[in-house]
């Protein structure tokens, strides 16, 4: 199973990084290859598409605001059922693209136990642990998966309501929306978390490539294994120096 | 269907009030059905038909005299018949000419999600707005008696307008003018409430009806429909729900939780942006050792340390 999966995953990934190159300053490290990004970018074109013709439907308020930009209502209620086959279609790539890095383990559950330290930046650096992705970023991957499912097996019978009958409707409508919530909460974390809270990280996702600092900072068990040297004789010169500076900033504002 | 002279009272996920509503006084109508006294001539489904210019369908044989299995979007008023055996042995036909009930609380209304698709008039007539249908179906998932039918080639919803055409026009239903028993009335729903409970209380007491009553059920406010049933506490053996309800999905859900839960969740907006004013962004470590970068180069004295 997992070598099949493996296997499709290479394949797809040699075949799209045919068409595309990931150029790399001094400096930098490899984040996500060709077929990541593309994969990433296509997945948040339809989710955001589904995302706005969802809110048309979603709330009397929101139906004036959302139905012009797919073309009216009845567009929009045509539309949004494709456009959420093709985020489903599209992550179910994504998720087996990214289903080994993103496995939860005995880390991750430590990194949750620190996560009031994570969200305050009480920490400077991440935990020596943390690989290629934070138990964080982990969460938000199974919450879109979990979700994903959730927002299938649901707007199935919402999409053809005399083959499913008004309890599965009724069911179904309900846990579309939580789904849909869920989704949007994690999506404006993810937002955030990828441009103005952590600077370096956008351009992962873009160029695809990070800086090394970043990567000592952020992922430091992925830095060990991408360059083959200990983050913590890199990072410890740099974090004293920037506690010497957060040290002069506390005094300032005193 | 026309509005003609009719006040709205309800628009379906309308946010703002309704225009003109309460200015004048008008009477809330209502069509009587006597099943105790229909003879299943279907002169009502014929005139249905006929005022509302749909085409006439094959009929489809099921071993009664039903016409078809049930209503569809073209075809809005049906008697259907079923077989009763009571307990003393005997049979009894039970005929009911099944269409919208025109609700007090319209379970289609509640669920539609299209501004203007579904309207109530002050008069208590449901009708659908097909130009403003975006062919969703909730509202067959919204009405408790299975009403509201969709055509795919539309892609809209359409069900009994209680001929709101007409009735703008101070005319009566097509199928009520049409009914030769008289066991069809219309008028306003205090009349024809009076006149049937008038009828049940002759059925208990004089026609060997002890449980003849009026089906107005409650749990959706009452209805613009209503029917005298031999027996009140069986209206299912007219297939009629004994206490339709409208799914809490649309009721307590679409009302309440759904825009409570969404201000809730765009709150993770707002909290992002203070937590970057108050916190900060978690800056990579270190700016880059100077000269020849590439990894951990000789460490700057603090006082050259950018900024």
């Amino acid at each position: 199973m997992n070598t099949t999966i493996e296997r499709f995953d290479e394949s797809a990934r040699r075949r799209v990084g045919a068409y595309g190159r990931t150029v790399v300053r001094t400096g930098e490290l490899v984040r996500h290859p060709v077929y990541t990004r593309v994969l990433h970018w296509s997945v948040a074109v339809f989710f955001i598409l589904a995302l706005l013709s969802g809110f048309a439907i979603y709330s009397p308020w929101l139906y004036h605001w959302f139905t012009p930009l797919f073309g009216g209502g009845p567009n929009t209620r045509l539309l949004h059922p494709w456009f959420s086959l093709g985020f489903v279609a599209l992550f179910a790539l994504q998720f087996l693209n990214w289903l080994e890095p993103m496995t939860w383990n005995a880390d991750d559950r430590r990194w949750t136990r620190r996560i009031r330290e994570y969200v305050t930046n009480a920490d400077a650096r991440e935990p020596d642990y943390v690989d290629f992705f934070n138990a964080g970023q982990k969460m938000y991957f199974w919450a879109i998966a979990i979700s994903a499912i959730i927002f299938l097996i649901s707007g199935i019978p919402m999409w053809f309501p005399k083959t499913f009958g008004r309890p599965a409707v009724g069911i179904g409508y309900v846990l579309h929306d939580i789904a849909a919530l869920v989704m949007l909460i994690g999506f404006i974390v993810h937002l955030y978390e990828g441009t103005a809270a952590q600077p370096g990280t956008f351009q992962a996702m873009t160029r695809g490539t990070v800086d090394e600092r970043w990567a000592w900072t952020h992922h430091p068990a992925w830095y060990r294994r991408a360059t083959g040297r200990d983050p913590r004789t890199d990072y410890e010169p740099a974090r004293a120096r920037q506690g010497q500076r957060a040290g002069d900033d506390r005094r300032a504002n005193v | 269907m026309p509005t003609g002279m009719l006040q709205i009272r309800a628009i379906s996920a309308h946010p703002d009030g309704v225009p003109g509503r309460g200015v004048q006084r008008e009477e809330e109508v209502c069509k009587y059905i006597d099943v105790t006294t229909c003879i299943g001539c279907k002169a009502c489904e014929v005139a249905c038909v006929e005022w509302n210019d749909m085409p006439f369908q094959p009929t489809t044989f099921d071993n009664t005299y039903q016409t078809m299995p049930a209503t569809s979007w073209n075809y809005w008023n049906l008697i259907t018949f079923h077989e009763h055996q009571r307990d003393d042995g005997t049979l009894m036909w039970l005929m009911r000419k099944d269409q919208c009930m025109h609700c007090e609380d319209p379970g289609c209304l509640r669920a539609c999600p299209a501004d203007g698709a579904i309207v109530q008039y002050a008069n208590g007539i449901v009708d659908f707005q097909q130009e403003n249908c975006i062919g969703c179906q909730y509202c067959v998932s919204g009405c408790p008696f299975d009403i509201p039918k969709f055509n795919s080639a539309t892609k809209k919803v359409y069900k009994c307008t209680l001929c709101s055409d007409r009735v703008g026009q101070g005319l009566e239903p097509a199928c009520i003018k049409s009914c030769p028993t008289g066991c069809l009335r219309f008028g306003t729903k205090t009349d024809m409430r009076a006149l049937a409970d008038a009828r049940a209380k002759q059925l208990r007491e004089h026609s060997g009806f002890p449980n003849a009553g009026v089906y107005d059920p409650s749990s959706i406010g009452g209805t613009h429909v209503i029917y005298v049933l031999h027996d009140i506490t069986k209206p299912e053996l007219y297939g009629l729900p004994a206490n339709p309800q409208i799914p809490p999905t649309f009721t307590v859900w679409k009302r309440f939780a759904k825009p409570i839960a969404l201000v809730l969740s765009l709150f993770a907006a707002p909290v992002a942006f203070f937590h970057y004013v108050s916190q900060g962004p978690k800056e990579p470590l270190a700016p880059p050792p100077s000269p020849g970068y590439g990894g951990p180069g000789p460490q700057p004295p603090a006082s050259e340390v950018p900024r």
